[in-house]
Parts: C-alpha cells; structure tokens; sequence
C-alpha cells in the first residue's frame, strides 16, 4: 500500500477572492482485487459550498466519498483537509448521513441523539438540533415508528450533531415523495446558510442543480466533469432539447428525423428528445415531414442533457 | 484512547434496548422457570430403573478379589468408580447414589433414609455378607434441585451467546455499525459497551430467576452466595467473550444463528445441564473440560448442592477466567466494524 497521508503540502498562492480549499483530494486511487473502483481523482472543495458528486451506479461515487469520510482506506493518494493530512481528529469535525442506515430500533428520537451526542466532544443542544430538522412532533417515539421523511431528518440531525465543519449527505433523498424531498431541501438550504461545507452525492439532476454550487461529474472511476452547474452547461452545452410525444414521430425513423444540426435522439417510452443547436431548423424539417407539433415542448438544457452528453447514458434508466 | 463518557452513554442505550424488548425480556426470565418447574413434576416421583453404587477407587476393574466380587456380577447395577470416598458419602447422604463400597477396606455406606439403599443393601448382603457397615443419613437431593443450577446456567449461555453475538452482527447487516464507526466510537468502547451491559443484565435476571424459582420449587443451597455469584459473573463473561468470536466478522444473520446454534447445542447436551456425566465415555468427559458451560455448571452445583468453597471450585474459576481472557482477546483482534 503506498498510501501517504499528506507530503508536504506546496503552497498554491490562492488569489484574495478564492476561498480556501477545506477539502482536498491528489490523485486518488482505490483498487479492489478484480476492479479499479477509483482511477486517480483530482478534487478541490472550498470552504462554505456545497458540492455534488454525480455519476451512475458503480461509477466510484460512494467509494470516493468514503474515503473522504475515512471509512475506506485509499490505495494510494492524498487526502487534505486544511492543508492537513486527515488524522483520527477528523471524526469530531465531519458529519456523515449514509444511503440507508439501521438505527437503534428501541430507542426514541430523544435518545438516539442523546446517544450519538455523547460520542463528541463538542455537541449542538438538543433543542437547536429539534429545531433546526423540524424533529419536534416526534421526538419522543421510537424510531423504528417513523416516517420515511421523519427518519431521513433524523438521520440528518444526528449527522449535525457535533456542530461539524463539513457535512456528507449520500444520496439523502432517494426514496422520499416529492413533498419529503422539497421539506428536505430547505433544511439543506439552511444548513448552507450557516456557512457548513457539503459534499453531496445524488442521482437526481434536480437535487444538484437546486443544492450545489459546484458539481462534479465520475464516470469509470474518474472526474468526465467539474464545475458550477451553469457553468457546466455553458461550456460543454449550448445546446436546446425538443421534446416530442412518443406517438407523433412513432413512424419516422432516427435519419429521417435528423440533421446536421441535430446532436441526439433519445427515444423512451412516452417521449422523444432531440437535441440540436438550431431549433428552426429542426421545426422546419418535423413540419416538412408531416408531423403534428401539438405536443412539442422546447426547453433549456439542464444538468440531465448534460449527463447524457457527457456519459451516453441516463442517470436514473 | 478509551473515553468513558462514550463506554457509558452506549452502554445506558444497551440497557434500554435490552429491557425495551419485551419478548426476549420475558423470554429469559420465564423460560427457565418453567423448565424447572415442569421437570420439577415430571421427574420427581420417577424411579430409574437402575441402582446405582459408587466405588471408593480409582477404577472399576481390579476387583475380583474383594469382599465385594459376587456384587460385581449382578446385572442393572449403574457402577461409578470415585476416589474420594467423602465425596461419595455425600452422594449418599442426597440419595444420588443408592450404595457405596470401599473394596479396600472391605467396608460400605448406606443411607437409612433411603428406600433404594436398602434394597441394594439386601442385595450385598446376600452376595457379600462378611463387609462392614456404616450408616449414613440426610435429606434427598431431588432431581429439580440437581437441576436448577444446570438450567440456570443454560439460560445464561442463550443469553450471552445469542445477546451478545447475533445483536452485533444484526447491527453490522443493517449498518448500524458503519454509522457508529464514522463517529469517534472505539471498537474497544463499542466491544466494551456490549460485553459490560450484557453482563450484568445476565447477572440481574439470572438473581431474578434463581429467586423466583427459589419461591416456587424451593432448593437446597448449602454453599456461600458471594462466591456462587463470582461465578455466574465468570461464567457469563467466559460465554460472552466466546460470541464476540462468532460476532467479530460475520455480516449474515443466518450463518450467526447456525454457528450459534452449533456451539449452544453439545454445550446444553455435553455440559451437563440434564444429566450427569459420571459413567460416560473418558472422550466425553474430556471434550466437556473444553466447554465454559461444563465449569460453570460443575462450579454452581459444587457450591449450591455440596457447599464447596473456593479451594474446590477455585480451579473452575480459573479456567473460565482464563478462557474470557483468551477468547475477549481473540474477539476484539478479529473485529471488524463492516
């Protein structure tokens, strides 16, 4: 194992107005014995964002943040945080929610807390913890009885509970009904407010694109993109998407629906998208082979396309 | 580095877990009760169909010569050889032993309280008549009381292998372990955490059994209580320890419950917990030294039934101390939180 926790660290005479990286990742590698799960990850996270981690299933995302978390030990590559190899001290400051965690199943809300409160030194008071992950109307059941939405703030409250400086979330909405995941939001928009640096990982475009400041893309266990998601879609995406009812274009083939300007055809079962770069154009020719344009939406591109460009595959198929 | 203010909060939360779960609760605190109490009445009045008689030496072969020889060749006669030959008048003051022969010194024992014994005695004197006599007297020993300390202790095994073992790796399939591990937990105040609240727990309801079944079946108990309670605490460590083994990598509920199952089975069956070992095959008694259960029984029945005191029972304690030892080593060596 080559692994070195921390050379030296080269100063990198960041401008006045870039924030100090709190986190940061050299040429990160993790191999099990019959896959190279991370190829050699590169990450900067600066104080106070929230950044995405985005890719498909098997793509490295939950070996990488583990071991950003400490959980997994890397095969080689450096882990910083403040310029700082991590060490056991780590634990106190970082909060963690996992994918899906068992709790406890006879203990209440209350104790729970209690429970992993006691395990840090420094600890945010139980009512600010109530408050703040709209825990109150449950407090004192056990938590085996909760909801899903219930569970998921609780699992977020127990990830606050040492006041840490950087904050996990692995995929903290999947499995919530929109209304869940939109009360989940506004608890993650406020949790940002107090400055709290996030890493997220998620397979909802719509998550990233409302929560993080900065995404980056894996794919095969490497960094395919990295940047603000508007800025992302600007430089890799001038693109518009047309969405058609499956049922119109059902007769025509891709080539004849096609064209020079057109950069994709996706087909799924009620809908097809075409993706050009002139949308004239593309009318122009739908409207020449007969198709009827009742229900033809038009829409900007958003970190899904993008997705899809980037990796040739949807996200969530 | 150990922080105690960890150990304890994980242990209160263990407790709370333990005395929440009303069905295991109840389950170790009734069971045994009724075990006790249905062989309490089911095998009190039954006379086995075998006579017993103990021999003051150190085997039953060699004794052709003696006084004693015409009584060899009867048939239906349970032989035990015991080279301490007070011991075996204990054995026959609780009736557990219907005769016994010292065929050196060509004398007997008999209890005069005792039906057996003197049909045995008919028996001897019409084969053997020139052997000398000594009375003896007390009150039976029941089957119940012979095993009450072995039910006792059976109930302490499911609960420390099972308590103990299957919770971990339960904890560990559904990831509660991952979500302790990314806090600052030790796994040494997490093992700790465990082994500590499911001891005592074992210790209070195993007091809570004993007085119940006390009240209900009432047994003798002529040894010290100080010491009986040292050894249900070294026993319970000794088993408790042997399942953080089991605990220390498994993730598959079901393969903890087989391997479980595989060390819980020949220690209920091979420890003595429903029969005496005396007269069983050497191999038999030599596998059942390996068992914490077999000095834990063998301890708790000296004390309560015999009276034994640390000189008799200190070795017991030794070994089971000995085994927790090895076996909390090998446990928290082998751990691994995933």
């Amino acid at each position: 194992m080559e692994y070195s926790r921390g050379a030296g660290r080269e100063d990198r005479g960041a401008g006045g107005l870039e924030r100090s990286p709190l986190l940061e990742v050299r040429a990160l590698q993790k191999h099990y014995p019959n896959i190279a799960a991370v190829r050699g990850i590169d990450l900067v996270i600066p104080e106070g964002i929230c950044c995405g981690l985005l890719g498909p299933n098997g793509a490295g995302k939950t070996t990488t943040v583990e071991m950003l978390e400490g959980l997994t030990l890397p095969t080689s590559g450096e882990i910083l945080y403040r310029g700082q190899p991590c060490g056991a001290d780590f634990r106190q400051r970082a909060g963690i929610m996992f994918q899906s965690t068992a709790l406890p199943d006879l203990l209440t809300v209350r104790e729970t807390l209690e429970l992993f409160g006691a395990f840090y030194r420094t600890t945010r008071p139980l009512a600010e913890l109530v408050e703040r992950c709209a825990l109150e109307g449950f407090l004192e059941q056990e938590t085996k009885k909760l909801s899903g939405g219930q569970r998921q703030r609780l699992l977020l409250a127990i990830a606050l509970v040492n006041d840490p400086e950087v904050l996990f979330l692995d995929e903290p909405t999947t499995g919530l009904d929109p209304q869940a995941r939109r009360n989940f939001w506004q608890l993650v928009h406020s949790i940002k407010a107090e400055g709290k640096t996030l890493l997220l990982t998620t397979h909802y475009m719509e998550e990233a694109a409302e929560l993080c400041d900065e995404v980056v893309i894996l794919d095969h266990g490497k960094v395919i993109a990295q940047g603000s998601p508007q800025g992302l879609l600007r430089n890799h995406f001038e693109n518009t998407v047309l969405t058609l009812p499956a049922a119109t274009v059902a007769e025509y083939h891709d080539p004849q629906l096609g064209g020079p300007e057109v950069l994709g055809i996706y087909r799924e079962e009620r809908e097809v998208e075409v993706i050009t770069n002139d949308i004239g154009c593309t009318l122009k020719r739908l409207l020449a082979l007969g198709v009827a344009l009742d229900g033809v939406a038009v829409r900007p591109p958003n970190l899904e396309d993008l997705y899809l460009e980037l990796t040739g595959h949807k996200l969530r198929p | 580095m150990f922080a105690r203010y960890r150990f304890t909060a994980l242990l209160a939360a263990r407790n709370r877990e333990f005395l929440r779960d009303r069905t295991a609760l109840l389950w170790n605190l009734i069971m045994p009760v009724i075990i006790v109490f249905g062989f309490a009445y089911a095998f009190t009045q039954e006379e086995s169909k075998l006579f017993t008689v103990g021999v003051v030496a150190s085997s039953l072969n060699g004794h052709a010569d003696s006084p004693f020889a015409p009584l060899f060749t009867l048939r239906h006669l349970q032989w035990i050889a015991e080279e301490d030959g007070l011991l075996g008048q204990q054995r026959i003051e609780r009736h557990q032993w219907d005769l016994l022969i010292d065929p050196e010194r060509g004398a007997y024992w008999v209890n005069e309280l005792s039906p057996r014994g003197y049909i045995v005695e008919q028996l001897l004197l019409a084969s053997a008549p020139e052997v000398e006599r000594h009375l003896l007297s007390g009150r039976p020993i029941r089957y119940v009381d012979w095993l009450i300390p072995g039910v006792l202790a059976m109930n302490m095994m499911f609960s420390s292998l099972f308590g103990v073992g299957y919770t971990i790796v339960r904890y560990r399939r559904n990831g509660v372990l991952k979500r302790l591990r990314a806090t600052p937990l030790t796994a040494a105040e997490f093992l700790a955490a465990q082994v500590a609240s499911r001891l005592w727990l074992i210790v209070v309801t195993t007091v809570a059994v004993y007085l119940g079944t006390h009240l209900f079946v009432g047994f003798p108990m002529f040894g010290s209580y100080l010491l009986l309670l040292v050894t249900l605490v070294l026993g319970a460590l000794s088993m408790i320890s042997l399942s953080l083994i089991v605990a220390s990598r498994l993730a598959n509920q079901e393969a903890a419950n087989g391997i479980l199952n595989l060390i819980s089975w020949p220690m209920m069956l091979l420890s003595g917990v429903w029969f005496s070992l005396e007269g069983s095959p050497q191999w038999v008694v030599y596998l059942a030294q390996l068992l914490p259960l077999t000095h834990l029984i063998d301890a708790a029945r000296s004390i309560m039934l015999e009276g034994a005191g640390l000189l008799q029972v200190g070795h017991h304690l030794g070994i089971l101390l000995l085994m927790s030892a090895l076996c909390l080593a090998l446990g928290a060596r082998l751990f691994r939180w995933e």
